[in-house]
C-alpha cells in the first residue's frame, strides 16, 4: 500500500470512527438551543449552530453516519444492478441484448419526478426518520443503475472482441466460467468508477428529494440535508464554516477513491 | 446641401430622443412571479391577475388599504337600503374609458349582468350570491343605478372593492378600463407593459391629472434570488412579499430600503384531522375531537419561538382568526395563550392522558404519536414542524414531520382525508369576516378539520354556524361585531384550527419612488399607485 493510500485510509478512519461515536463526542443532533441560533464557532458548538439553534457539529457527525453507511450501500445496489444487466446484455448478445438496451432506454425516458412524487404519496406518513431514510436510499439505488448499465455493456463488448477471451473461448472454457473469472475481474475498474461516481450522485439526490418530500425527514441530519442550507449562497459570505459538509464531502470521497485506486486497466 | 439638412435633423432627433429630459416617462418596475391566468377583470382568481386588476380596474367604491376605510371612486356616494339588499349609487360624471367611451349607468348595469351570469363562472360573483335567485340593476337616470340582490349580505358596498367596471359599447370590451393603467403589450413569461391610462379621472390636488407614472412594468420572474439581485441593482422599484430570510438580509445592505408593514392578515395554522369517514384509527380520531388535546397541543407550542427563531422576529403569535392589524375586526379581549407545557400536561391529564416514560400515552394504553405534514419547499414550514415536534417531545408527544408536493397535501386533506394534522398557511386579503363564511360554516368546504357537514357534528359548531349566519344577515356593524366576537371566542375555546403566527407584510422599496405609504392590507406597497412616483426617468425602452 503506498503512503498516500495509508493516509487516505487514516483519514477515513478518523471520520468513520467519529461518526461512529458521534454519541459520546457531540451527544445531541436534535435539540434546539433556542438562545444560540445561528451562532458562530465556539468551543461548545465547534461549527456554530444552524438556524434553530442545533449544533453543526454533532449534525455533521450524525449526518456523516446516514450518509457514509447508507449512500455507499444505494451506489452498491445500483452498481450491482447496471453489471448485472449490463454485463449479461453484452455476454448473451442478439435478442437478450436488444431486449436489455430497450429496457435500458424505456427506463432512461421515464419520468422519474412524477414517479417519485407518486411514490412519495403511497407511502405511509408515519414513518419514523430512519425508515425514511432507508427507504429513500433504496430507491435511489434502485433507479440509479441505468446510465451505469450502458456504460459497462459497452465496456464488456469491448472486452469480449479482446485477445485474451478469444483465446479462451477457443480453449473450450465453460461460458459462465468464462463470465465470472475472466471477464468480471476485467469490469473491476470500470464498475468500480461508476460505484464512486455514484456515492456523490446520490448524497446529492437525496439533497434534492428532499424538494419533494422524500428526503431525511427531521430532525435526523444527512449530508444531503445539511447541503441544503447552502441554497442560502449569500450567507455562506458570513459564515464560510456552512461548508464544512462539501469539505467532508469531498474528503471522503477523495479518500475512498484513493484507498480503492486500481492499476487494473481495460484491455483493448 | 439637403443631404447635410437631412442627417442634420436625424441626428439632432436621435440624440434628444437619447437624452434624458424632465418630462420623459417616470416607470414603476416590479416582479410578478407567474403569468396572469387572465387579463378578463371579471374571471381574475389568481394572485397575478389580481394584481392586474388592481393596476387597470376603476370600481365603483375602494377600499383605502391604509385608513381601511371605504371610499368612493367612480361612485360619489352610495346608500345600503333594504336590510343590505339593495345598493343605490350616484356615479361620478364626465368619466371616460381608456379608449374614450363614456361611463354611465349602463355600464354597471352590463358589469353586473356579466358578472352575475352563471355561464361565466366568475369568483367575484360568489360574494353577491347570497341566496338563488336574480341579481337585479336598473339605471334610476343617468348617474344613478340601484343593485338588488335576492337576499342580503354583509357590507356590501365593500363587495365592489373588487369589481372592475367594463363598458357596455366599447369595441376594446374588456380591455377598456377605467383605472389609472392599461395593458398595453403582454410577452408571456417575460413582462406585462402598462402604460398610464389618458383618460384616468382622478386629479392630484394642484388639479394634475393622475397617475404620476407614464407606465409599470411588470417582469414575469419566478427566481426571488435573481428578483433580489435586480432590485440591489436598481432594476426593480418594488420587491413584495419578501421572506423574513431575505428582509434581513437585504436590512443589512439597505436598512433605509426594507419596509415591514406589521402583521397581515395571514394565517399559519395547524389543524387536526376530525372528518368521522376518514380512514385513521378510531382511538387516533378520539384525540383529535378532543378540543382538550387540541388546546394541550396549542398550549404546549411555544409561539413566542416560532415568531423570533422561524421569522426572525417579523411574525406575532396569533389569538384566532382575526390579526392584530384588522383593527376593527379583532376580539381584543382575546389573547394568545401563553406557552405552557404544565398548563398542557394538566389538560392532557384532565382528558384521561398520562406519562408512561418518556412517552405519553392514552386512557388506552396507545402512546401518543401523530404526523403533521406540510407543503414541501418551504422552509419557514419545514422549520416551524422542527420546532413543533422539539415542544411536542418535551409532553412525551412523538411528532413526525412529513413534507408532501402541493398537490397531494390538498389531494390529502380535501378528497382522501388520509392523514393526521396539518401544518398550512391561510391567505386572507378581506377585513370583513364574511370572506370566512366557507371556513366558519360547518357546511363549508373549506371548514378543513371537517368539511361539507350535512349537519353540525358538535353543539359548539352549531353554534358558530347561527353566529356567522347572523352576523351576516345583521346591517349594524357593531351587532355584527358581537357576533362575530363570540365566534372567535368560541375558536380559542374549541381550538379546531390552532392559530400559530401572523406573518408580517415585508417588502423592499427602491428609493427612487416617491410617496410611498406602506399600508398593512394588499398591495402593501403600491396600493397608492397613481399617486406613486419616481425620481429616475426611463427614456429608452429594452
Amino acid at each position: 500500500m503506498k503512503r498516500t493510500q495509508v493516509i487516505a485510509l487514516i483519514f477515513l478512519c478518523v471520520i468513520a470512527l467519529a461518526s461512529l461515536f458521534a454519541g459520546f463526542i457531540a451527544p445531541s443532533y436534535s435539540e434546539q438551543f433556542r438562545d444560540f441560533i445561528s451562532a458562530p464557532p465556539s468551543a461548545r458548538f465547534p461549527l456554530g449552530t444552524d438556524e434553530l439553534g442545533r449544533d453543526r457539529f454533532a449534525r455533521l457527525l450524525y449526518g456523516t453516519r446516514v450518509s457514509l453507511l447508507l449512500a455507499p450501500a444505494a451506489a452498491l445496489l445500483s452498481t450491482f444492478i447496471a453489471a448485472l444487466l449490463g454485463g449479461l446484455a453484452a455476454y448473451l448478445g442478439g435478442y437478450w441484448e436488444k431486449a436489455i438496451t430497450t429496457g435500458i432506454d424505456l427506463f432512461l425516458s421515464l419520468p422519474w419526478l412524477f414517479l417519485l412524487l407518486a411514490a412519495r404519496a403511497m407511502l405511509p406518513l408515519n414513518t419514523s426518520p430512519v425508515t425514511s431514510v432507508i427507504l429513500t436510499f433504496l430507491l435511489l439505488g434502485c433507479l440509479g443503475w441505468a446510465t451505469p448499465a450502458r456504460i459497462i455493456r459497452a465496456g464488456t463488448r469491448t472486452l469480449l472482441n479482446s485477445d485474451f477471451l478469444i483465446h479462451a473461448r477457443a480453449a473450450g472454457i465453460s461460458p459462465a466460467s468464462l463470465f465470472w473469472r475472466h471477464l468480471m475481474p476485467n469490469l473491476r475498474p470500470i464498475l468500480l468508477a461508476q460505484f464512486w461516481i455514484s456515492v456523490p450522485v446520490f448524497v446529492l439526490s437525496e439533497a434534492n428529494l428532499g424538494l419533494l418530500g422524500l428526503g431525511v425527514s427531521e430532525p435526523l441530519p444527512s449530508w444531503g440535508a445539511l447541503l441544503r442550507e447552502l441554497e442560502n449562497y449569500t450567507e455562506i459570505l458570513h459564515s464560510p464554516w456552512m461548508l464544512a459538509p462539501v469539505a467532508l464531502l469531498v474528503i471522503v470521497v477523495a479518500c475512498l477513491q484513493v484507498v480503492l485506486r486500481t492499476e487494473d486497466q481495460i484491455p483493448c | 446641401m439637403l443631404r447635410y439638412i437631412a442627417a442634420l435633423f436625424v441626428t439632432a432627433a436621435l440624440f434628444f430622443a437619447a437624452t434624458p429630459s424632465a418630462e420623459s416617462a417616470g416607470e414603476l418596475r416590479f416582479c410578478l412571479r407567474g403569468d396572469p391566468k387572465s387579463f378578463n377583470p371579471l374571471l381574475v382568481e389568481d394572485e397575478y391577475s389580481e394584481t392586474l386588476l388592481y393596476l387597470t380596474g376603476g370600481v365603483l367604491v375602494r377600499l383605502n388599504r391604509y385608513t381601511q376605510e371605504l371610499e368612493g371612486e367612480l361612485a360619489t356616494k352610495w346608500r345600503v337600503s333594504e336590510n343590505g339588499r339593495r345598493i343605490d349609487f350616484e356615479l361620478r360624471p364626465n368619466v371616460r374609458f381608456s379608449d374614450g367611451t363614456q361611463f354611465t349607468c349602463e355600464d354597471v348595469a352590463y358589469t353586473m349582468r356579466r358578472l352575475m351570469d352563471p355561464a361565466l363562472h366568475a369568483p367575484t360573483a360568489d360574494s353577491f350570491r347570497s341566496a338563488p335567485g336574480p341579481v337585479e340593476t336598473k339605471c334610476n337616470g343617468p348617474s344613478s343605478v340601484m343593485v338588488r340582490l335576492p337576499a342580503p349580505v354583509a357590507s356590501l358596498a365593500a363587495r365592489f372593492d373588487q369589481v372592475a367596471m367594463i363598458s357596455s359599447r366599447s369595441p376594446k370590451k374588456e380591455a377598456a378600463v377605467l383605472g389609472p393603467f392599461m395593458v398595453t403589450e403582454y410577452k408571456p413569461g417575460v413582462e406585462v407593459l402598462l402604460r398610464r391610462n389618458p383618460n384616468y379621472w382622478k386629479h392630484d390636488a394642484n388639479g394634475r391629472q393622475l397617475p404620476y407614472l407614464d407606465s409599470v412594468r411588470l417582469d414575469i420572474q419566478q427566481n426571488r434570488e435573481l428578483e433580489l439581485l435586480r432590485f440591489r441593482r436598481g432594476e426593480l422599484d418594488i420587491v413584495n412579499k419578501l421572506d423574513p430570510e431575505m428582509y434581513d438580509r437585504l436590512s443589512r445592505e439597505m436598512p433605509h430600503r426594507v419596509v415591514d408593514a406589521g402583521p397581515s392578515l395571514d394565517w399559519e395554522v395547524v389543524f387536526f384531522n376530525q372528518v368521522a369517514s376518514s380512514p385513521l384509527p378510531e382511538y387516533k380520531k378520539a384525540w383529535f375531537r378532543s378540543a382538550e388535546f387540541r388546546r394541550a397541543i396549542w398550549e404546549g407550542v411555544n409561539r413566542d419561538d416560532i415568531s423570533r427563531i422561524v421569522y426572525r422576529g417579523h411574525a406575532k403569535p396569533a389569538a384566532g382568526p382575526v390579526s392584530s392589524s384588522n383593527r376593527f375586526w379583532i376580539n381584543a379581549a382575546l389573547k394568545p395563550p401563553a406557552y405552557s407545557p404544565d398548563a398542557a400536561l394538566a389538560l392532557l391529564s384532565r382528558d384521561g392522558f398520562h406519562r408512561s416514560g418518556d412517552s405519553l400515552v392514552d386512557r388506552s394504553g396507545h402512546p401518543v404519536e401523530f404526523s403533521m405534514i406540510t407543503n414541501a419547499g418551504n422552509k419557514l414550514h419545514e422549520r416551524t414542524l422542527a420546532m413543533i415536534q422539539q415542544d411536542l417531545a418535551k409532553l412525551g408527544i412523538h411528532l413526525n414531520v412529513v413534507v408532501l408536493d402541493f398537490p397531494s397535501l390538498i389531494e390529502r386533506i380535501s378528497r382522501s382525508y388520509n392523514y393526521e394534522s396539518v401544518l398550512m398557511a391561510f391567505t386572507n386579503v378581506d377585513l370583513d369576516p364574511s370572506d370566512q363564511m366557507n371556513i366558519w360554516l360547518s357546511s363549508g368546504p373549506n371548514h378543513q378539520w371537517n368539511p361539507g357537514q350535512k349537519t353540525p357534528a358538535t353543539p359548539w359548531e352549531a353554534e358558530v354556524d347561527k353566529l356567522m349566519q347572523a352576523q351576516a344577515a345583521a346591517q349594524n356593524i357593531q351587532q355584527r361585531k358581537v357576533y362575530f366576537d363570540k365566534v372567535q371566542q368560541i375558536v380559542a375555546e374549541k381550538a379546531p384550527m390552532l392559530f400559530l403566527v401572523n406573518p408580517d407584510a415585508l417588502s423592499a422599496v427602491s428609493s427612487n419612488l416617491k410617496n410611498v405609504t406602506p399600508a398593512l392590507l394588499r398591495p402593501q406597497i403600491y396600493w397608492n399607485v397613481e399617486r406613486l412616483d419616481t425620481s429616475t426617468k426611463y427614456v429608452s425602452q429594452r
